[in-house]
Order: structure tokens, then C-alpha cells, then sequence
């Protein structure tokens, strides 16, 4: 990297340099694996194939993997340094989101606990 | 070593964080765009925050279970999967000036996005035919909510996904057009993410 141009400058999100036969293959492949954790999904929720009690943890980890599956395939996010902007836009997004979804059911949870139940209440 | 350093250092500090001059307008308006979408996503955590608080205050209406057929949201989540992949394949050929190819994937997206549309439509107009609309119980009225917004955003998209089709079909495939058309797939794209979580929290976890 001499500076005369070389240097990899910042990627926008959805933007890939492959070559063409590799761009269709990449999304091929994406879809390939969001259909199959897909199904995945769809038959952990229908069978017995988990532990009962732990599947909402289970399909919250295939939805994770999912929604992974798709910012790297389908929104060509990467690991290198020239995606450092587009990684940190989301990483922030990902924490407010956890806070406002964590947050609003810890706390609803924590005022239900110590409502007073009315009379006439279910 | 330190002329090693020295080498290296100025890269690091460049690439990816806006250094090395003013970039290229393409990565610029797809960045802008890429926040806007998070900005988005932040919106609808709040929606399913609210979805999950409220998914078990049915006031003694019909839970998920009673109401969501498994077998229509299966086959909507493959319609909106399919219509990512071809939207993608479509901006590909945009890419490429492969216009007549552009034509056809986008024809396919949008007949995609459609389907899930009507399929979502009619599941709707189905429960609240039966008195179980958004006012029958917090549950429900949570569950319209959630859903409903991300089907605003489809019916968006395909709006949008038309007129990008004329703006084509009229001016071709130019730099400004390529950059719209980066930004559409990006949105089309951030839906399929969120209907994830939809079909995972609302559907699998909320229909048990």
C-alpha cells in the first residue's frame, strides 16, 4: 500500500467487488443457508426435538443466525477494516435495540410481580 | 520495525472510517441509508418490545395458538426469503447493465413481495371477520400492530420497487439510478431481517 490509490477504502453496505460468477454464487449460498435455518426453525417449533422448556432459546439462536446469514450474504457486511463504519452503525443499533427489549419486558415483568391483584381480576 | 510502522499505521487509520479524502458518492448515500435502516429497526424493537410484554394478556380472546396457521407463515417467509434473493440478483444485473435481466428479476421480486402481501391481507381480514381484531385483547392489538407496520413497509417497498422499475425503464441504468437502486435493495433486504424476528417471536414462540 503505497498510497497512490491503494489503499481499501470504506465499502458501503450492500456493495460487493467479487467477481461476477462469485456474486451469484455468494447469494446462492446465502440463500441456501437462510432457507435451511428457516426449516430448521420451523421444525424445532413442530417437533419435540428440543427440550421442551428450552425452545424459545433455541429459536431465538436460529433467528440470530438468520438475521447474521443475511447481513453477510444478502447486505455484504464483512469483517475488514473498510467496513470498520458500517460494523460500529450496528453494533450501536444492536445495543439499543437489546436495551429497549430487555429493558421494557424486565421492567414490565418486575411491575407485574409486585401489583397488588385486584379483586375480580383474572 | 519502525519504518514497518509507520507503513502500516496510516492505513489502519484510513480505511473504513471516513479517511483518505471525501469517498465516493455511491458509499456516502449508501451509508446515510444504512442508518436510516438501523434507525428503522430500532423502531420496530420498540413494536416488539410492546409484542412481548403483551403477548400473554389475551383478556380471555384467542392466543397465538388458536389463530396463526403455521402453514401460510412458512410459506410467506419463503415468498419475502425469494424476493430478497431476487431483488439482490436484480441489483446485480443493474450493476452489469444486464438491463433486460434487471427487468425480470425485479418483475419476480415484486410478484414475490405481492404474494406475501395477499397471503398477509387475507389472514387478516380472516380474523377480523371472526371478531378478532385489534381491539379484542392487548395481545391483539399488539400483534397488529407489529405485524401491520412491517406490511406498510412491504407495501412501501413494492411502491418504491415499481417506480425504481419505470425510473429505468425510462432514464436507464446510470450511476444516479444504480445508487437508488443500492438503496432499495438495501431496504428490501432490512424487511426480510426484521420478518426474522417477526415470524421467530410472533409466530413460532408467540403461536405456542
Amino acid at each position: 500500500m503505497d498510497g497512490n490509490g491503494s489503499i481499501p477504502r470504506d465499502s458501503a453496505p450492500g456493495v460487493d467487488r467479487r467477481a461476477s460468477t462469485a456474486d451469484f454464487l455468494w447469494y446462492t449460498a446465502g440463500l441456501a443457508f437462510a432457507v435451511l435455518l428457516t426449516i430448521m426453525s420451523f421444525v424445532v417449533d413442530q417437533t419435540a426435538l428440543l427440550w421442551r422448556p428450552g425452545e424459545p432459546v433455541g429459536l431465538a439462536v436460529l433467528a440470530i443466525a438468520q438475521m447474521g446469514v443475511h447481513l453477510v450474504f444478502f447486505l455484504h457486511l464483512g469483517t475488514g477494516p473498510d467496513h470498520t463504519n458500517n460494523i460500529l452503525a450496528l453494533a450501536f443499533g444492536a445495543l439499543i435495540v437489546f436495551l429497549v427489549i430487555t429493558g421494557s419486558i424486565v421492567i414490565m415483568a418486575n411491575l407485574n410481580a409486585n401489583m397488588m391483584s385486584m379483586p375480580g381480576d383474572m | 520495525m519502525t519504518d514497518t510502522v509507520a507503513e502500516t499505521a496510516p492505513e489502519d487509520l484510513v480505511s473504513g472510517r471516513g479517511g483518505g479524502g471525501p469517498a465516493a458518492t455511491r458509499t456516502v448515500v449508501a451509508y446515510g441509508f444504512w442508518i436510516f435502516l438501523l434507525s428503522d429497526i430500532i423502531m420496530f424493537s420498540a413494536l416488539f418490545a410492546a409484542f412481548a410484554v403483551a403477548s400473554n394478556r389475551t383478556a380471555g380472546g384467542p392466543g397465538g395458538e388458536q389463530l396463526f396457521h403455521l402453514r401460510n407463515v412458512f410459506i410467506e417467509t419463503m415468498c419475502l426469503l425469494l424476493s430478497s434473493y431476487t431483488c439482490g440478483l436484480g441489483t446485480l444485473s443493474a450493476e452489469r447493465q444486464h438491463r433486460e435481466r434487471f427487468l425480470a428479476f425485479y418483475a419476480l421480486t415484486a410478484l414475490l413481495g405481492a404474494a406475501f402481501l395477499f397471503i398477509e391481507i387475507s389472514e387478516f381480514a380472516d380474523m377480523v371477520g371472526r371478531g378478532d381484531g385489534p381491539s379484542r385483547s392487548a395481545f391483539l392489538s399488539a400483534f397488529f400492530t407489529l405485524v401491520g407496520t412491517h406490511g406498510a413497509h412491504v407495501t412501501a417497498g413494492l411502491a418504491w420497487l415499481l417506480y425504481m422499475v419505470a425510473q429505468v425503464w425510462v432514464k436507464g441504468l446510470r450511476p444516479r439510478e444504480l445508487r437508488r437502486l443500492l438503496c432499495f435493495s438495501l431496504f428490501w433486504h432490512a424487511l426480510d431481517i426484521v420478518w426474522v424476528g417477526v415470524f421467530t417471536m410472533v409466530y413460532l414462540i408467540g403461536g405456542r
